[in-house]
């Protein structure tokens, strides 16, 4: 699956889909197939404080453990509930479905384009 | 690093790969949940020629009853027997299914890690010995797993023996799509199944398996959650050349009432170790890993360390082994913590293995 171009990205292998002044925030399906079956999704508060950079949450899959990142400052708006229930939506839907959370941002960083994280993940 | 002779094949099939004991190994090739029912319920196919194939000849029977910790001379022609290796020091230089495959012949598996280890031990204890030779087969072989309960009657209409005369833990010579083999009713899943043993290119057996109605290709994701549900240890996790088999419960394995083996004086000084492997069953859908530190209820002293753990896919629920100390008391149903990322998270102790096939 290619990336959509229509998002940002980050290195540690995050989508960024900005609308407004709320940001969408998944892991792309690059990590999602490094970090195998994903098991259980652990998400931040909603109303929590997001903070560039620090962990927010955690994607356990049978195999690791991965940790989500927040991409910018800002605050939890909402979460992807339906993963407690079928976290496997982030495998079989990354950039759709399978989406994490969303940040009403106070800034955005610089963050990579499309073509940017294909040379970084070499596709 | 190395691959296998089936690269070529994991690749058309789409797998992802993964460094496993110097070889790049497919890890899945779908989902590794699907992999794992796939081979609790019908049947999975796996490559696992990574692993090493050491042949003892001549008078293999006295030296491997000294090579080794068991007692292979009482073992028959066409089975197979479980056993570890030790040094002088009863540490596990790793772990092996030993198959006597006639009179004066064996022929060992071992772990792709402990693969030159294994060799140079044996080769060292051949001294007194001059009448055995021991050959590293490793580059001639591969080595395919069939398991799951459907792999009897599936394979069992593709090769020339009849498989219900091969008992668990057996060996025979077989044919399969015009090439001789060996088969071993062998595995390390808890299901029913066979291990494959192709000299010379594997590629048209493994095309013929995968390619049957029920079988799926399968990874080391789900070997490991899969031998992890059995209780069956892992070398680098469950043992190590810091652990005697005492502590992995594994004592039994030992023959003290042979005269002379290598590790007899260190071992017979070991039976009651520090640490030993507990099973550990939690709830909800937090699995404490490798390495996590567990606790008494409330204690911030740590017991021990998780030494694997997964969210069972067939329990549904965290299960761990964890090595633990041995004078805190512990017993079936004791509650104890491990620290999750920061986090306590309750488990209990339960009987090994997690999970049991119906026979």
């Amino acid at each position: 699956m290619a990336n959509p171009a229509d998002r940002k990205y980050t290195k540690e292998h995050e989508w960024v889909l900005v609308e407004g002044d709320v940001a969408t925030v998944g892991i792309t399906k690059y990590a999602a197939d490094a970090l195998g079956e994903i098991v259980y999704v652990d998400l931040p508060k909603v109303g929590s404080n997001a903070a560039h950079m620090k962990i927010c949450g955690e994607i356990e899959s049978t195999k690791s453990v991965g940790e989500l990142y927040a991409p910018m400052d800002g605050e939890i708006v909402e979460v992807n509930s339906a993963l407690d229930q079928a976290p496997d939506q982030v495998n079989d839907d990354p950039f759709g479905d399978g989406w994490l959370i969303k940040i009403r941002y106070t800034s955005l960083p610089d963050l990579l384009s499309a073509s940017e994280y294909d040379a970084l993940v070499g596709e | 690093m190395l691959n296998t002779k089936l690269r070529a094949e994991h690749e058309k099939l789409g797998a992802s790969f993964t460094e496993f004991g110097g070889w790049e190994m497919p890890v899945r090739y779908g989902s590794d949940l699907d992999e794992h029912h796939t081979v609790r319920n019908g049947c999975g196919l796996f490559d696992i020629s990574h692993m090493a194939e050491i042949r003892v000849t001549g008078s293999a029977e006295d030296f491997l009853d000294f090579a080794l910790i068991s007692k292979l001379s009482e073992i028959e022609v066409g089975r197979a027997k479980y056993t570890m290796i030790c040094n002088d020091q009863g540490g596990i230089i790793d772990d092996l299914i030993v198959y006597r495959l006639d009179q004066d012949e064996f022929m060992i598996v071992a772990n792709a890690g402990n693969h030159h280890q294994v060799v140079e031990a044996l080769k060292q204890r051949l001294e007194n010995f001059p009448d055995t030779q021991v050959v590293d087969e490793s580059g001639i072989w591969s080595l395919i797993a069939m398991q799951g309960p459907k792999t009897n009657q599936i394979l069992g209409s593709l090769v020339d023996v009849d498989l219900t005369e091969l008992k668990y833990y057996s060996i025979a010579a077989a044919r399969i799509s015009d090439q001789d083999v060996f088969l071993a009713r062998t595995g390390y899943t808890g299901e029913d199944g066979f291990e494959i043993f192709v000299a010379g290119d594997p590629s048209k057996i493994w095309q013929l398996l995968v390619a049957q109605d029920g079988v799926e290709p399968c990874g080391l994701a789900c070997r490991d959650t899969l031998r992890l549900e059995a209780g069956m240890p892992l070398y680098g996790h469950e043992l190590g050349i810091d652990y005697t088999p005492f502590s992995a419960n594994l004592g039994k394995v030992i023959r003290f009432d042979k005269d002379q083996f290598v590790g007899k004086q260190a071992l017979e000084s070991s039976k009651h170790p520090d640490h030993r492997l507990f099973g550990l069953a939690g709830q909800g859908r937090r699995a404490a890993r490798a390495d996590y530190e567990i606790f008494l209820p409330g204690e911030d002293v740590a017991i021990g360390k998780v030494t694997s753990g997964a969210l069972s896919p067939t329990l549904q629920e965290p299960i761990a082994m964890a090595m633990l100390q041995v004078d805190q008391g512990l017993e079936v149903g004791s509650e104890v913590e491990a620290d999750v990322r920061g986090t306590r998270v309750p488990y209990k102790i339960v009987q090994l293995p997690f999970y049991k096939r119906e026979r």
